[in-house]
């Protein structure tokens, strides 16, 4: 895989090693830009942002393309294979599965991202904080995140969404998020353990820098890539726990669809009727894997010391 | 002394800092004390360089966190320009901050490899912005990094991408971005080759006489701090043992340890190494959170006496039958506080 972005940097890891400090990246090029370029460089990070922007505009526009719509039955075809006239094929009911799958799309797009941003940015807060602060903030905010983790998110999920039926299905974002931070919440408290002792962050103590601060702007970017990482992990997750409880009958309720429900109907007449597994199934995974290699992108491109360019 | 006349800018009186030992996991027990900094006291006057030796684990960088209000004091007194330091809060803290800097010994780590050089030099002006308004930092920044001979073209860099040496003149740059009178160097070369040390250290000299700075100059290596030192105190186990001006410290050392030190510092001829004293201290540095009693450099000592557990010998210039230690040796007068009992001079130690 050699491409020009390939060959630079190689270049440049070479020079850092011999102590030559010429010419690493362009001189004179603000942090924000040089980090976007080094994104845009990345060509699997570019080509998950595109599926990203692609599948959103798919799941929105996708209605206008077919006359079918997702809550409309064709009683001239059931189980149909793909045809002109139904792409993706129909269900049981002649129901029309491209329709389907996009309005689920819709669902599990939303679902995914909002619970990978909220809960990682949830766990970032509490766990930098708790670590940095120490003491009686460290022990009150660990007995909070224990609390969340002894109880059965599952099940508390389950009593709570029929509270919630008919509201909105943000609460069910809320929901998630709620019961997916702890883990990643510990994991970053015991990274900023060992990034607060770095001298650099001793520096900015003796500045008499903020702890506020310290900790955005000295602790955060030195575990970003853990984060990243993470949170592109929960994108993934929130879509499969949303999949298992709508599977239950909480969460997305009938006719609504969401990537999950259509998968976990679709999944049981998988080998006979493969079409009604495979596309919400791939769209799946089409979305997951364009959030990772976005999540990678992301990573090189804040870390100044991995090579830019490509993976 | 340099400037005797002039009114120190810092004072320090008694300094102590210890760190409690605690036992139990629910309910903790105070069992000891790190006896880190015990009792020290020195005056640093403006333009002066204080330099501050002794071996690892002496205490010196807890005499710079203390100084740099990162802890608080066990007891002691600091007076900075004549004002109580550790008794400042909040805007008053933050002037106080202006005034003093620091330069760490790590450049390696002592830089968040996140940010960009200018990021890292111009990070002193957001918490005082007062010093540069937003639209000058750019411009301020690249002239700091000129000043410390770095290309201010170089701005947008990030650390890893210059050399050990660059990066310490990188971590000077941002010590002085907000002007302070003093600098607290705590081991700014043990990091970085031979040949850089001396570039650094240059760098330091010509910047105290650029900007009247005064230097508060730690070390574990003599050869360093002789070169920028006006006056040398040497620490052990948390006390100064011996204190005075660059020459009678380095040509008359009094105190076994500053002699055991200074027989240590490596010489490049062959043929004066041959005619040279060599003292070698067997055993390793007592803990400090059990000092010995007396003299707390007597278990390695080889003048130890009863007299030196029993008695602890305080830092003053010494007198023995009558006469001032270190006068007789020449006119212009070596007398020099050093805490120890037996003082005296050894010359030969000294190439």
């Amino acid at each position: 895989m050699v491409e020009p972005g390939r060959t630079v940097s190689a270049l440049e890891a070479d020079e850092v090693a011999d102590g030559d400090v010429e010419e690493p990246e362009p001189a004179g090029i603000p942090r924000r830009r040089l980090v976007f370029r080094r994104f845009l460089r990345n060509r699997m990070a570019l080509v998950g942002l595109v599926v990203i922007v692609l599948l959103f505009a798919i799941a929105y526009l996708g209605h206008y393309l077919t006359p079918w719509d997702y809550n409309e039955q064709d009683f001239t075809s059931f189980l149909e294979p793909p045809s002109a006239e139904h792409w993706f094929g129909t269900t049981r009911t002649g129901g029309d599965v491209f329709a389907l799958t996009m309005r689920g799309l819709q669902k599990s797009l939303v679902i995914g991202l909002l619970v990978g941003l909220i809960a990682t940015g949830f766990a970032t807060v509490i766990g930098t904080f708790a670590a940095y602060y120490g003491g009686a903030v460290d022990r009150v905010l660990m007995w909070g995140v224990d609390l969340l983790l002894v109880l059965p998110a599952f099940l508390v999920i389950a009593v709570l969404s029929p509270t919630f039926q008919g509201t909105t299905w943000l609460m069910f974002v809320a929901l998630l998020a709620l019961f997916s931070w702890m883990v990643p919440a510990r994991a970053i408290r015991a990274m900023t353990f060992s990034v607060k002792e770095q001298p650099y962050v001793q520096a900015a103590r003796f500045m008499g820098v903020s702890g506020p601060r310290i900790v955005f702007r000295h602790i955060i970017p030195n575990i970003s890539s853990f984060i990243i990482i993470d949170a592109t992990l929960q994108v993934g997750f929130a879509v499969i726990a949303e999949a298992g409880l709508s599977y239950f009958g909480f969460g997305v309720q009938p006719p609504d669809v969401s990537l999950g429900t259509l998968i976990s109907d679709g999944a049981r007449s998988a080998i006979s009727y493969p079409w009604l597994f495979l596309f919400a199934g791939g769209a799946l995974v089409l979305f997951v894997l364009a959030v990772n290699f976005v999540g990678d992108g992301l990573r090189d491109a804040l870390d100044p010391d991995a090579e830019g360019g490509s993976r | 002394m340099t400037e005797a006349s002039a009114e120190p800018i810092l004072q320090v009186r008694d300094l102590v800092k210890h760190f409690p030992v605690t036992q139990g996991v629910v309910f903790k027990r105070t069992i000891g004390h790190v006896r880190a900094v015990d009792g020290v006291s020195f005056d640093l006057h403006k333009g002066e360089t204080l330099g501050v030796v002794g071996e690892s684990g002496c205490g010196k960088s807890t005499l710079a966190q203390v100084l740099m209000r990162l802890e608080q004091p066990t007891s002691g007194t600091a007076l900075f320009e004549g004002e109580d330091m550790f008794a400042k809060k909040g805007a008053d803290l933050r002037r106080l901050r202006r005034d003093m800097q620091i330069v760490l010994q790590d450049p390696y780590t002592s830089l968040n490899p996140r940010k960009t050089v200018g990021d890292i030099v111009g990070e002193p002006f957001e918490i005082h912005p007062e010093v540069a308004p937003k639209g000058e930092r750019q411009r301020k920044v690249q002239e700091l990094l000129d000043i410390v001979g770095l290309n201010p073209e170089h701005v947008h860099r990030y650390p890893h991408q210059f050399s050990g040496g660059q990066r310490q003149r990188i971590g000077i740059a941002r010590a002085l971005a907000l002007k302070p009178k003093v600098i607290v160097c705590d081991e700014p070369v043990s990091a970085l080759d031979v040949s850089i040390q001396a570039q650094v250290m240059n760098l330091l000299g010509e910047l105290q006489s650029e900007f009247g700075l005064s230097y508060i100059f730690i070390a574990h290596d003599l050869g360093v701090v002789r070169h920028l030192s006006d006056r040398v105190g040497v620490m052990y186990l948390g006390k100064m043992v011996e204190t005075g001006t660059e020459d009678q410290i380095y040509e008359h050392p009094q105190h076994p340890y500053t002699q055991a030190l200074l027989s240590s510092v490596p010489v490049p001829d062959p043929t004066l190494r041959d005619r040279r004293e060599m003292i070698r201290l067997s055993g390793d540095v007592p803990s400090p959170a059990n000092p010995p009693s007396g003299c707390r450099f007597r278990t390695r000592c080889w003048k130890a006496t009863d007299l030196c557990a029993e008695q602890q010998p305080a830092l003053e210039i010494r007198r023995e039958g009558g006469q001032v230690v270190g006068d007789e040796l020449s006119t212009d007068g070596n007398a020099h506080p050093s805490a120890c009992h037996f003082a005296e001079e050894r010359p030969h130690v000294v190439a």
